[in-house]
């Protein structure tokens, strides 16, 4: 579909920010941290309750003033999933919950259940409500349905299209949020209950196991519709990736990018937020004259643990859109290191090992804006100045000679594959 | 409690519509599967308004209600208005909806029609419950991942009616994509080369669980895949009338019209019982053994998630 199909729909009315939003996850402090500093405007955290990923280490209201704090001197918010459907017993605690949200400074809650959404809106009327693409919204007259209930902003269900999100920003004066980059069901957010089913796992509470990434194999009547040789069916669908399509997105007028993760590393948060960040400033410095560049799609191929598509934008997708043979897990880069500080005078930083390490391994650097430069470790040394063999210990502190200058908090980078 | 819940079930069409009135249902959910979910049969306008005339001119008044449950997109909203006016200038006697723009469209299209929300998963608890209360709605249908407690305490603490399903298969996975085909098209096959349609006998095995298959099918809103079993709260069924439970739903999707009549009678007999003498209300075997001898043997009778603690 080509954008002239596209803005006549828009009928001159054309709500949006002015700029989008660029929306991380952050999983814990220190992602938030970093997600902020490579150029986030907005982070999502989970809290410790009603959040939809319970596996993730997830924040305290003492850590979420903390990052709230800290957002706060790059202007960015800080927003709270609170996106289960809550059961009878999830409900008392949740309006002191929702206060504490309120007072440790959090912008916005992104909630699906209703029963939420209202008793944000009553007892913590400080907190945006959100709503979350739990709730599958897929049409204008339910998007319109929620900005008369007094939502600022609904996140789309990710089945939308590029041309539904035009008419629905041509019919309702709301913030749109669309995920941009990340991992997907493949079923309807909330309308799966595979993990429940075989696992005894709640998945709109959670619990969720992926079984939507398992083999099955596919019968008629009895007999098998694929062979041993074949590879099985499955449902999983490649992982949505937008970065080659913002001038797109901008111009339809969706609001906030969110990319997807709460359980992703520290490094695949950094470096997909780095890429997206540049892109959309380039954007806006020159819409015209905008061009993708392909460092940034090679800096998201670093990261990315799985194939990457454009989801429903365009079109629903098919074939070429699932993953039937074998996932390879690893990205091909890993994280090695987060630089601490830099010593100007003999050209060497101290780095925190985040990942095995030792002198010949090839590594390259990059903070925010962008890859800076690749070289091959040398000497080692701990901070006594001891030779090291490697740099083995997780968080160990050590000093390495970096080719060119480093900042704290720019990140090292190694090859795995 | 003297009050009987209803009995409420699906229908693939009028002819079996008109049996399971005889068989003793109470109501019907139908539809087209334009707007409504997972349907056994098509009834349009037409078929409906003949399904309101027969349940309506019934022995005893027969309900019908329309499923309006898909999760609708830009283009089947927009006709929502017109579709919704003609349902209630046909008389159905509730608008089964799980997205917001049919209630806000029917507030206007079919004042004075009953809306029952229905969101599938994700109708979970009696705040939620009183939430599309205070909205419209007169009734709320459970998720089937809720247990026997939990179930007991929404009734407890809602006004609305309260609908669960205690029979049949249930859903246990919505995509919008065409699994099958693109499957298919994996394999290097035309999507034309198997026939995906509802009833057309596809199952999915899970490696790790040969003993279970799962009915997969696609339509024009995706792929469903459904459960292994059939849920069967037949003994039980007197909690939950005990509980005063309004409506009490037969899925009969995917069974014949014989399957489905059996269902229904054993459910009449055993709903009858208990309001005729709650106190001394046994359950009978036969009831159940009816059941049984028309169960695929490849479909495992069970309680659902009615006895079931789930974690997260
Ligand atoms: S199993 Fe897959 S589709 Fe289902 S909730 Fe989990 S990730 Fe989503």
């Amino acid at each position: 579909m080509s954008m002239t199909s596209i803005k006549p729909l828009l009928k001159g009315k054309r709500h949006r920010l002015d700029r989008p939003e660029l929306l991380a996850p952050a999983g814990n402090l220190e992602k938030l941290k970093f997600a902020v500093h490579y150029g986030a405007d907005a982070v999502y955290i989970g809290g410790q309750k009603y959040g939809l990923r319970s596996g993730a280490d997830n924040f305290s209201f003492e850590e979420m003033r903390e990052g709230v704090e800290f957002a706060a001197r790059y202007g960015a918010k800080v927003f709270v999933a609170t996106n289960i459907y809550a059961h009878n017993e999830d409900i008392e605690g949740l309006e002191d919950y929702l206060r504490g949200l309120e007072a440790a400074g959090i912008a916005a809650i992104i909630a699906a259940d209703p029963a939420i959404v209202e008793t944000a809106q009553r007892v913590a009327p400080g907190l945006e409500v959100h709503l979350s693409t739990q709730q599958s919204v897929l049409n204008w007259r339910t998007v319109k349905f929620w900005k008369d209930e007094g939502l600022p902003r609904v996140v789309l269900a990710r089945e939308t299209s590029l041309e539904e999100i035009a008419e629905m920003k041509a019919h309702v004066d709301i913030e749109i949020e669309a995920f941009i980059h990340g991992a997907m069901c493949s079923s309807f957010s909330g309308r799966c209950v595979l993990s429940n089913h075989f696992t005894d796992r709640d998945s709109n509470r959670g619990g969720c196991c992926q079984s939507c990434r398992w083999k099955y194999d596919l019968y008629v009547d009895g007999d098998s519709v694929n062979t041993e040789q074949d590879s099985q069916f499955t449902m999983g669908s490649k992982d949505l990736c937008m970065i080659s399509h913002l001038p797109e997105l901008i111009e339809v007028g969706v609001d906030s990018f969110k990319i997807e993760g709460r359980m992703k590393s520290l490094h695949y948060v950094a470096t997909v937020v780095n890429a997206y960040r540049q892109a959309i400033d380039a954007y806006f410095a020159d819409p015209e004259g905008y061009e993708l560049k392909p460092e940034w799609v090679d800096e998201i191929n670093k990261s990315a643990n799985r194939p990457l598509n454009t989801g429903f934008f365009f079109d629903t997708p098919g074939t070429e859109d699932h993953i039937y043979e074998p996932e390879q897990k690893a990205a091909p880069y890993d994280f090695a290191g987060v630089v601490l500080s830099y010593d100007e005078a003999t050209g060497e930083a101290v780095i925190q090992q985040r990942n095995h390490f030792k002198p010949g391994t090839e590594v390259e650097f990059f903070g925010p804006g962008g890859t800076f430069f690749k070289q091959t470790v040398e000497e080692i040394r701990d901070l006594e100045g001891q030779l090291l063999d490697a740099a083995r210990h997780p968080l160990q502190q050590v000093r390495i000679r970096t080719a060119q200058p480093v900042h704290p908090m720019d990140m090292m980078r190694k090859r795995i594959r | 409690m003297n009050t009987k819940p209803e009995l409420l079930t699906t229908a693939a069409s009028l002819g079996e519509l008109r049996k399971l009135m005889e068989a003793g249902a109470d109501a019907f959910i139908i539809g087209e599967s334009k707007y409504g979910a997972r349907l056994p049969g098509e009834f349009g306008l037409q078929e409906m308004a003949e399904a309101v005339e027969a349940a309506h001119g019934f022995v005893r008044p027969v309900r019908i209600y329309a499923a309006v449950n898909n999760l609708m997109d830009n283009a089947a909203a927009d006709s929502l208005p017109e579709y919704l006016g003609s349902l209630a200038q046909i008389g159905v006697d509730a608008i089964v909806f799980g997205d917001p723009s049919v209630l806000v469209t029917a507030r206007e299209a079919a004042p004075g029609v009953a809306l029952h929300w229905n969101a599938e998963m994700t109708s979970t608890s009696y705040a939620q419950a009183d939430y599309w209360g205070r909205r419209g709605a007169s009734r709320i249908v459970l998720a089937r991942e809720l247990n026997m407690e939990q179930i007991i305490e929404i009734k407890q603490r809602t006004s609305l009616e309260v609908q669960v399903q205690v029979h049949g298969m249930t859903n246990i996975y919505h995509s919008k994509r065409s699994l099958v085909d693109s499957y298919m098209g994996h394999l290097g096959k035309e999507p034309s080369e198997l026939d995906s349609r509802l009833g057309q006998g596809l199952y999915l095995m899970e490696e790790e669980r040969r003993d279970e298959r799962y009915p997969i099918y696609q339509d024009a809103h995706g792929t469903y895949m459904m459960s292994s079993d059939d849920v069967c709260m037949i003994e039980n069924l007197h909690e939950l009338m005990e509980a005063g439970i309004d409506s009490l739903r037969v899925e009969g999707l995917m069974k014949t019209t014989a399957y489905n009549e059996t269902v229904i009678r054993a459910y009449r007999a055993a709903i009858d019982a208990y309001a005729a003498d709650p106190a001394g209300y046994e359950f009978k075997e036969e009831w159940l053994d009816a059941i049984r001898a028309l169960q695929d043997p490849s479909r495992e009778l069970s309680y659902g998630f009615f006895f079931k603690e789930q974690v997260y």
